[in-house]
């Protein structure tokens, strides 16, 4: 999937402004941003739901006004709702047909137990739970063998053993080529099976890279006394310093090879400091998420 | 292929949500009570005795189009009604989304439902349509000169409404696409009969109001073309009985067929296009 410059505009709020990002065959990628950063927005003009004003899009070597385009593209919306008078196995069929695939009945039935709903096939939509119709949207969005499945907050309606099947679900998808664009809100979700992420926020692409691109960034926590202006100074060159009282913060620089770290403490030993603890700090997604949108809005 | 699957959902969509099984029950009622006020009109009134044949036949003509009425009435209101929800209410719901993210043309959504629909009021006002003129010819021995053509314009008819609410439904909520479809034909049917009062007094500008509303939205023309095709033209002819709102002078003429699949596939155009066009 591969989409440039997308902008929308709604009456005078501009909701999308230039987005461009790409997910590649076998790999996972977040959307992360506020409410209102434009993600529905861009999965819906990825889709061919919503018209953008600019921009294009490319679905699987197809553009994106082709309804073709979308022949192997599989859909959770946000806002998921099925036909309530048909049964899951016959929402399934319809999709199927739809889809214009030729899955046989036996793999929609199989499909439908991979999200739990085996035992419900033959009832009527109308009765499910919200969690029952999300897991049912999943295997909507599942069943026609997709080659590209969007998955607009696939467990906001989940308890937490739905949502590891979804996430173990993304990570077969993975396994298995499929290209998958997950948004969600829950961070801890997309830091755990996405490859890359894309931060939306006003509409922009605020930051994209992989985990370790964006997460690359490190700190270490020392606890030191006896600290003189020439240990100051050689902190200082290893990265962004922050104190408080003997407590002392140290961004590392994103090409450490390992040695940063024994080469500082040597070093402090060497200009007379009394080291007394070395705490290695990873950022998580979610801090590191809340700095970029803290850095955009400042 | 799609077309056929969207329209078998629609009929699936009207089944399983019992509108059929409501509309089924309230003809049921309708062909009761006329089964039985047709009856007495034949046997008990002694008025009605001593009628000539072509004036006994004038009255059963004027009834049964009345009774008709009662069916175009369901048949096109509850269509309306059908196509508010099944396309603004599905956008409005989501449930559109998923089945628009599929690699189907928005335009054969549509025609999908259209087709759904207008199979639904066609069969509707055929068997309705049908079982009436038995219970009619049962009770008072009358048989509509043209009963094919009339259920034929009266399918016309919940067509035309039909495919204006379906317009109505691309760029408003279900409920409101439902009632100013509902207003449009009500308000078409009572400029006809304000034309026909036109005509009978010789007002050359009151009678065109009937003319204009017949053009913009034809179902009051297809409902006279079809009450005409009820009633008995030799009695009418006979007796006189200009400016009724439930009796017609004329047929249709064919330019104002042509006019009718012209209006449909315009509307028919313009639903298409705003659909096409609207951010689901």
């Amino acid at each position: 999937m591969w989409c440039s410059g997308l902008r929308k505009r709604y009456g005078r709020r501009t909701a999308v402004d230039g987005v461009s990002f790409t997910v590649g065959r076998g790999e996972v990628v977040g959307l992360l941003g506020p409410n209102g950063a434009g993600k529905t927005s861009v999965i819906k003009m990825l889709l061919g739901l919503v018209r953008p004003d600019a921009g294009e899009v490319l679905l699987l070597g197809r553009p994106g006004r082709d309804p073709r385009a979308r022949e192997r593209v599989g859909y959770l919306p946000e806002l998921f709702r099925y036909q309530p008078w048909l049964s899951a196995a016959e929402v399934l069929a319809l999709h199927v047909r739809l889809a214009g695939a030729a899955v046989p009945a036996a793999e929609q039935r199989e499909v439908l137990a991979r999200v739990g709903l085996a035992e419900r096939a033959g009832d009527r939509v109308g009765g499910f739970s919200k969690g029952m119709q999300q897991r049912l949207g999943l295997a909507v969005a599942l069943v026609a063998r997709p080659e590209l499945v969007v998955l607009d907050e696939p467990t906001s309606a989940l308890d937490p053993l739905g949502r590891v099947d979804v996430r173990d679900t993304v990570l077969s998808l993975r396994e298995r080529g499929v290209a998958v664009l997950l948004n969600s809100h829950l961070i801890g979700e997309v830091e755990r099976v996405c490859d890359r992420v894309v931060i939306l926020d006003r509409g922009r692409v605020a930051a994209a890279g992989s985990l370790a691109e964006l997460l690359g960034q490190r700190e270490l926590k020392l606890r030191l006394t006896g600290l003189t202006p020439a240990a100051e100074a050689r902190l200082a060159a290893t990265g962004a310093t922050s104190r408080a009282g003997t407590e002392v913060t140290v961004a590392l620089p994103a090409d450490d090879d390992g040695a940063t770290v024994p080469r500082l403490v040597a070093d402090l030993v060497g200009l007379g400091v009394q080291v007394h603890a070395v705490e290695p700090v990873r950022i998580s997604l979610e801090e590191r998420l809340l700095g970029i949108l803290r850095e955009e809005h400042a | 292929m799609t077309v056929l699957t969207l329209a078998g959902l629609t009929l699936r969509e009207a089944a399983r949500r019992k509108v059929l099984r409501a509309l089924g029950a309230l003809t049921v009622a309708l062909l009761a009570l006329s089964a039985w006020g047709f009856s007495r009109l034949a046997t008990v009134d002694p008025e009605f005795g001593a009628l000539t044949s072509g004036e006994a036949r004038l009255f059963a003509s004027q009834l049964l189009n009345l009774v008709m009425f009662g069916y175009s009435l369901i048949a096109a209101l509850g269509t309306a009604f059908l196509a508010g929800p099944t396309l603004s209410g599905e956008v409005e719901s989501g449930q559109a989304l998923s089945i628009l993210a599929r690699p189907v043309h928005r335009t054969t959504v549509l025609l999908g439902k259209w087709l759904g629909l207008v199979a639904f009021g066609t069969g509707y006002v055929l068997v309705a349509g049908f079982a009436q003129f038995l219970v009619v010819r049962w009770a008072v021995d009358y048989w509509p000169p043209d009963p094919v053509t009339g259920l034929l314009l009266l399918a016309a008819q919940t067509t035309v409404l039909m495919t204006l609410a379906l317009l109505l439904a691309t760029a408003i909520s279900p409920m409101a696409s439902g009632i100013v479809a509902v207003g449009l034909f009500g308000a078409t049917w009572v400029a006809g009969v304000v034309g026909s009062v036109g005509e009978v007094i010789g007002n050359d500008g009151v009678a065109r109001v009937g003319v204009v509303s017949r053009v913009l939205l034809p179902t009051d023309g297809l409902w006279r073309g079809a009450m005409h095709a009820f009633q008995d033209a030799t009695a009418l002819g006979a007796f006189g009985f200009e400016g009724s709102p439930f009796l017609s002078i004329a047929p249709l003429s064919p330019a104002y067929l042509v006019w009718v699949v012209v209006w449909l596939v315009l509307i028919g155009g313009l639903a298409a296009l705003s659909f096409t066009r609207r951010d689901i």
